[in-house]
């Protein structure tokens, strides 16, 4: 059973990104960057289904710059066998990796297609559910827990007010939430590994996927500004700056 | 132009999350139809047309509805979204399931979370966990629109009396089952509806200590939520969860007890009108956007508060 995951490159999530000065984008010169946090719960997921003997192959994807190179050996340091960058330095919008990542799963036929639900960059939460619909495949987003059994998945989701367990026939589309596992270390003699194992190179164009975007960017703003206010001393005073001041209780 | 709200309900209720987007719908400009997709769902279409601004409800009522599953519902939108301006829908885990599949079948690039409307095909929306807003313009000729909740009042859930349609036809995917679901019971008010919020973090210790913050709740009407931290230490369930991967909440107070104020919490409650922060730590990052702050040990000042109160 093949297991396809695809990861993004994003700014690594203790960085407070700021917007440039002449507010026509997100100022990401020097700035550290990483494989998304969902999307390594999504390697994890991968690594242990082939731990678990379910899954035989694990190819690692994603769609972006040459720099993306370095998230993809972390998956490979993790656990994937292989990996292939769709290569390309235009603004990716959800859509269009789904697209691109789509024609991928055409020539690779995964059984398991794994994603993190949502990049902690554009803060989209919209690829794995797009990439589902364009496959004509199920979908089973959220996932807090995974269960193959032969030819069909159990898969249980974080939904608002508590959790909804969905089967789904393969091949099937999951995104990880962030109890679905915590994601191990790569070890040193896996970073080393990593860096001799197939890293296969793709363009859009190659794929016949346009990815000119479809939303533009006008501008970015820092958000209203809230400004500290006061510490009190104790709950006395807390309760009576609450009633009296703020009003907010009565 | 003409609009397409796809309703937030449980086949009984319309849930009120739905009336953030009628707003949302009214700044745009528009015709307003509300979409209620599910079974033995026809209580939730009498509510819907109610609602004010609504012009008329198209009503979805087919077994192959009855859970939401995102591949059936997807393909009812797509059907009927096709000959609308805009479709919207508020930012709930249904609906981010549903809508960037529906917005896939039409080829359109959906945009999520938008926080206000700039004009029809132009709004913004936070990014990087709300450090940034951009301003972004949409070139497709249908919008997919997820409405962040808290930037948008909810309009009057009456005064409204839309016509009713009945939709031909259903959509059954095959591609997914549902087979159960546990949803928490409780008595407090939803998270993303309540007007207090009182959360814990870290800081509490342990799921037990969570209790500490039941007796406060109660007298507050707060619905209780809590950090990332806390539910990555398997203290609470994820549903409880605030912040940029969690939910965004808004309340008149906000109470964050134990929280250091980590950039993806403050993401999912720093537009709360009142913020008190309780944590030990004078140098906590929470009490940088804490209207008041008691640096105390919680473990001493919530029985004090609960019996404040």
């Amino acid at each position: 059973m093949k297991v396809l995951v695809a990861v993004k490159r994003v700014v690594d999530y203790n960085v407070k990104v700021r917007p440039l000065a002449d507010g026509s984008g997100v100022d990401l010169a020097n700035v550290k960057m990483s494989i998304n946090p969902f999307c390594e719960i999504a390697v994890e997921e991968a690594v242990r289904l082939k731990e678990k003997g379910v899954a035989t192959e694990i190819v690692a994807v994603t769609v972006g710059a040459q720099q993306s190179q370095e998230q993809l050996r972390t998956a490979l340091a993790l656990g994937a066998d292989r990996a292939i960058l769709v290569s390309t330095d235009e603004t990716l919008e959800p859509l269009s990796i789904a697209k691109c990542l789509k024609a991928v799963c055409d020539s690779e036929s995964p059984d398991i297609i794994l994603l993190g639900k949502q990049a902690i960059d554009g803060d989209n939460n919209q690829t794995g559910q797009m990439l589902a619909a364009l496959m004509g495949i199920g979908q089973a987003t959220f996932a807090s827990e995974i269960v193959i059994d032969g030819d069909n998945a159990s898969v249980t989701r974080e939904v608002d007010g508590g959790l909804q367990t969905l089967t789904l026939p393969l091949p099937v589309m999951v995104t990880a939430d962030l109890r679905l596992n915590e994601p191990r270390y790569a070890s040193l003699p896996n970073i080393m590994k990593a860096k001799k194992k197939p890293l296969d190179t793709s363009t859009p164009e190659e794929l016949g996927v346009d990815v000119t975007p479809r939303v533009t960017q006008v501008g970015v703003e820092l958000p209203a500004e809230r400004s500290a206010g006061i510490k009190v001393d104790d709950v006395a005073q807390l309760v009576d700056k609450l009633k009296n001041e703020a009003k907010v209780i009565s | 132009m003409s609009i397409l709200i796809v309703a937030e309900h449980d086949n009984s209720t319309l849930n009120i999350a739905t009336l953030n987007s009628v707003t949302a719908a009214g700044v745009i400009g528009g015709d307003v139809h509300i979409l209620v997709a599910g079974h033995g769902c026809s209580g939730v279409a009498d509510q819907a047309a109610a609602v004010t601004g609504v012009s008329k409800v198209l009503l979805a009522d087919s077994a192959s509805y009855a859970h939401s599953l995102a591949e059936n519902v997807a393909l009812l939108i797509a059907e009927l979204g096709a000959s609308y301006s805009h479709i919207l829908a508020t930012s709930t885990s249904n609906a981010k399931n549903i809508m960037p599949r529906a917005a896939a079948l039409l080829d359109v690039q959906a945009i999520s979370d938008i926080s206000a409307v700039v004009d029809a095909d132009t709004f913004k929306r936070p990014i990087y966990a709300g450090n940034v807003i951009a301003t972004v313009k949409s070139t497709d000729s249908i919008k997919v629109i997820l409405v962040r909740g808290t930037a948008f009042d909810a309009c009057a859930a009456d005064g409204g009396s839309a016509s009713i349609e009945s939709v031909t036809g259903d959509h059954d995917a095959g591609k997914s089952s549902f087979v159960s679901e546990e949803v928490a019971k409780s008595d407090r008010p939803e998270l993303t509806a309540a007007e207090v919020v009182i959360s814990g973090g870290r800081g509490m210790g342990s799921g037990e200590n969570f209790a500490l913050l039941d007796g406060i709740a109660d007298k507050l009407g707060a619905a209780i939520g809590a950090s990332r931290a806390a539910v990555d230490a398997g203290f609470v369930p994820n549903d409880m969860q605030v912040g940029q991967t969690g939910k965004i909440v808004a309340p008149d107070l906000y109470v964050a007890v134990g929280i250091s104020g980590a950039i993806q919490h403050l993401a999912g409650m720093k537009d709360s009108k009142v913020i008190v922060a309780i944590n030990k730590d004078e140098e906590a990052p929470i009490f940088s956007v804490a209207d008041y702050g008691l640096v105390a040990d919680l473990f001493v000042a919530l029985p004090e508060l609960d019996a404040a109160l």
